[in-house]
């Protein structure tokens, strides 16, 4: 059992997930950050590794990955400024980012180097679920990585119940259709998708991200989901501050206290 | 040898749809039904319709006589720059649009690099009535500005992209993120042979008109539906998708797909993917595509707009993989060269973009018999400013 799946054992709602973008807004930034998040409260991490085409993402994603490329950093580089993360940080730490720098590193080579250096999962919007199990899944497998999938409020029940079934760590639940840092639409189609996936009643924990942004909106994902995601926001937090690190603490007690 | 989509989406080792799941519904949705749309006579009618009376085809296949003496062969122009706006991109747009309608879509968005995909979906969308959202790079706004025009007097929005290198790539970065966050009622018209499956396949299949009609134009030409050569310029690739559909099973037919060497293939101002590029994903297909050690894309230049593209389609790089097309890298210079040489010749001002095509011919040692049929894929009309900068006209 990985650290993410003794999470979900030992706390079962209000769990908050910081996403950031590794390298960002300095190249030797990863490990503080995480080292704040973790002081500050936060329940577990995403660390976005950068692509130059985040076809996911809005703009404040697109900016922070675009400087973290330009910052220097890479895979070997992440890799590298990780191997010193465990044992300093010990809440469940995730890697987040796309299918072609991870194809170009080698799947089984990057998931061997994240399990190496104590991360618990991965999440790969553009990694198709017919190719993760064609192709891929025995790299995750061998290696204790969590992957995880997500839906939206398009998904079909059958195929919630398939990516139920594939997933070991949590089913990360979009609040909408939509790119990272939009802001939540407060309407009743949402309270009706949230209130319908978890009438499933999945053998995985459902975590709501995108949209998230504020101690409202966390508070409200909570009483669907076990807890909520927040990228963008905290992204944005961290921009264009020389002591970025100084705000950590009250981003993070902003969200979840109010 | 089998060149043709697999029913996992694939061709060879390339293809598939590495898309977020956001898209999935209506990936999967366009997947399931596509063809059996495509098929259905209420579509074929209404299709062969437009494409007649509408677009104006069959376009013609024209014997360049001065060219052919030229090179020493026989060669013709399929005249795609015939059509109505200009160049092949409608014969995919009618397609789409119709398409678009029985799946109950209400607003059309689209990617344009030159201009002229943009300028073919703003057509359909003003014919049927529907929304039209164009998004379009900010490098390639200012250096194809009637295009830009174009499309505005026929009621589209055309929203700059701004991100990375400002042209095609990025166009299509922002057309997927519109579809993200607009999944129910919006179409995605993608106009290239490009993206998740089954664009690849739909798309080349409304293209393949182009090698249907000249196989039957070349046989009452020249009694014979086969020529030894086959040339079209390839960007995203899909004029030259539609110009070797039909020639692909015939081995003995040789197929040139001319690609953007910019301003040399080693000077890191290229769009030569075929050569410069390694397998990864782009734009939700496995594919050829330039990029970093990384895995980071690596920004494409070329002096054509409609090339300037760092990846290939996932059937382009199939058969680039399998050697059923030879893939040449063509020079700004010699593209432009080509273009003046084509307007000389044979009054005919082709885009930049097929210049790369033409200018392929240079390096083919014919045979007095040969035959070779060029794509015409675009009129130049949308290229005067840079052919006036470059010419110094």
């Amino acid at each position: 059992m990985n650290t993410l799946q003794q999470l979900f054992q030992r706390k079962q709602n209000n769990i908050l997930s910081v996403y950031y973008t590794a390298g960002y807004p300095k190249l030797a930034a990863t490990l503080p950050i995480a080292q704040a998040l973790e002081l500050a409260g936060a329940d577990f991490l995403e660390i976005g590794f950068p692509y130059s085409d985040p076809l996911a993402d809005g703009p404040v994603i697109q900016k922070s990955s675009e400087e973290a490329i330009a910052n220097g950093m890479t895979l070997n580089v992440l890799f590298e400024q990780l191997k010193s993360i465990r044992p300093s940080v010990k809440i469940p730490i995730l890697l987040m980012g796309y299918a072609n720098p991870m194809l170009q590193y080698g799947v089984e080579n990057f998931c061997k180097k994240a399990a190496e250096v104590g991360v618990d999962g991965v999440i790969v919007p553009d990694l198709p679920l017919q190719e993760y199990e064609e192709f891929y899944k025995p790299y995750f497998e061998d290696n204790g990585l969590s992957n995880i999938f997500l839906i939206t409020p398009q998904t079909s029940e059958a195929r919630i119940r398939k990516i139920d079934d594939l997933s070991n760590g949590f089913i990360y639940m979009l609040s909408s259709s939509a790119t990272t840092g939009k802001s939540l639409n407060v309407s009743d189609d949402i309270s009706a998708y949230y209130q319908r996936v978890k009438d499933m009643n999945l053998k995985n924990k459902l975590i709501i991200g995108f949209g998230i942004s504020d101690n409202a909106s966390f508070v409200r994902a909570n009483q669907y989901a076990s807890g909520a995601i927040v990228g963008s926001a905290f992204v944005k937090t961290l921009a264009g501050k020389d002591d970025y690190l100084a705000h950590i603490d009250a981003f993070v007690k902003g969200i979840k206290e109010g | 040898m089998n060149y043709r989509v697999n029913e996992k989406g694939y061709y060879g080792d390339f293809g598939g749809a590495y898309i977020p799941e956001m898209l999935y519904p209506n990936i999967e949705d366009l997947r399931t039904c596509y063809l059996d749309i495509i098929n259905s006579p209420i579509f074929q009618i209404e299709y062969q319709d437009l494409l007649k009376n509408y677009v104006g085809r069959p376009s013609p296949l024209y014997h360049a006589e001065r060219l052919s003496k030229r090179y020493g062969a026989t060669i013709y122009l399929k005249r795609e720059d015939l059509n109505h706006t200009g160049a092949h991109k409608i014969n995919n747009t009618i397609g789409q649009i119709i398409l678009a309608e029985r799946l109950g879509k209400k607003r059309i968005i689209a990617e344009t690099g030159a201009g002229q995909h943009g300028v073919a979906t703003a057509t359909v969308c003003a014919l049927k009535g529907l929304e039209c959202v164009i998004y379009m790079g900010e490098v390639d706004i200012n250096r194809q500005a009637p295009n830009v025009a174009r499309m505005k007097m026929m009621g589209a929005t055309v929203i700059p992209a701004t991100s990375g290198s400002k042209t095609l790539k990025d166009a299509t970065n922002e057309a997927m993120r519109d579809w993200i966050n607009n999944p129910v009622d919006t179409h995605y018209i993608i106009g290239s042979v490009v993206g998740p499956h089954p664009y690849p396949e739909m798309v080349s299949l409304f293209q393949s008109v182009i090698s249907e009609e000249t196989k039957t134009q070349l046989f009452s030409q020249t009694g014979s539906s086969q020529p030894d050569y086959v040339l079209a310029c390839v960007g995203g690739g899909s004029n030259a998708m539609g110009m070797f559909y039909h020639f692909l099973d015939d081995e003995n037919v040789q197929l040139i797909a001319a690609e953007a060497a910019g301003l040399g293939v080693n000077s890191g101002h290229s769009a030569a993917t075929s050569i410069l590029g390694r397998e990864g994903v782009l734009h939700g297909s496995r594919t050829i595509l330039m990029q970093t050690d990384d895995g980071q894309v690596i920004e494409p230049y070329s002096i054509s707009a409609g090339l300037d593209y760092p990846g290939i389609g996932p059937q382009h790089a199939h058969l680039h993989k399998v050697k059923r097309v030879k893939y040449v890298a063509i020079t700004d210079d010699e593209a432009m060269q080509a273009c003046m040489l084509c307007s000389k010749l044979e009054g005919i001002i082709p885009a930049i973009e097929t210049g790369h095509a033409l200018a392929a011919l240079e390096n083919i040692a014919f045979k007095k018999t040969d035959v070779a049929v060029i794509c015409l894929s675009g009129r130049g009309d949308k290229d005067l400013d840079t052919f006036m900068n470059y010419f110094k006209l």
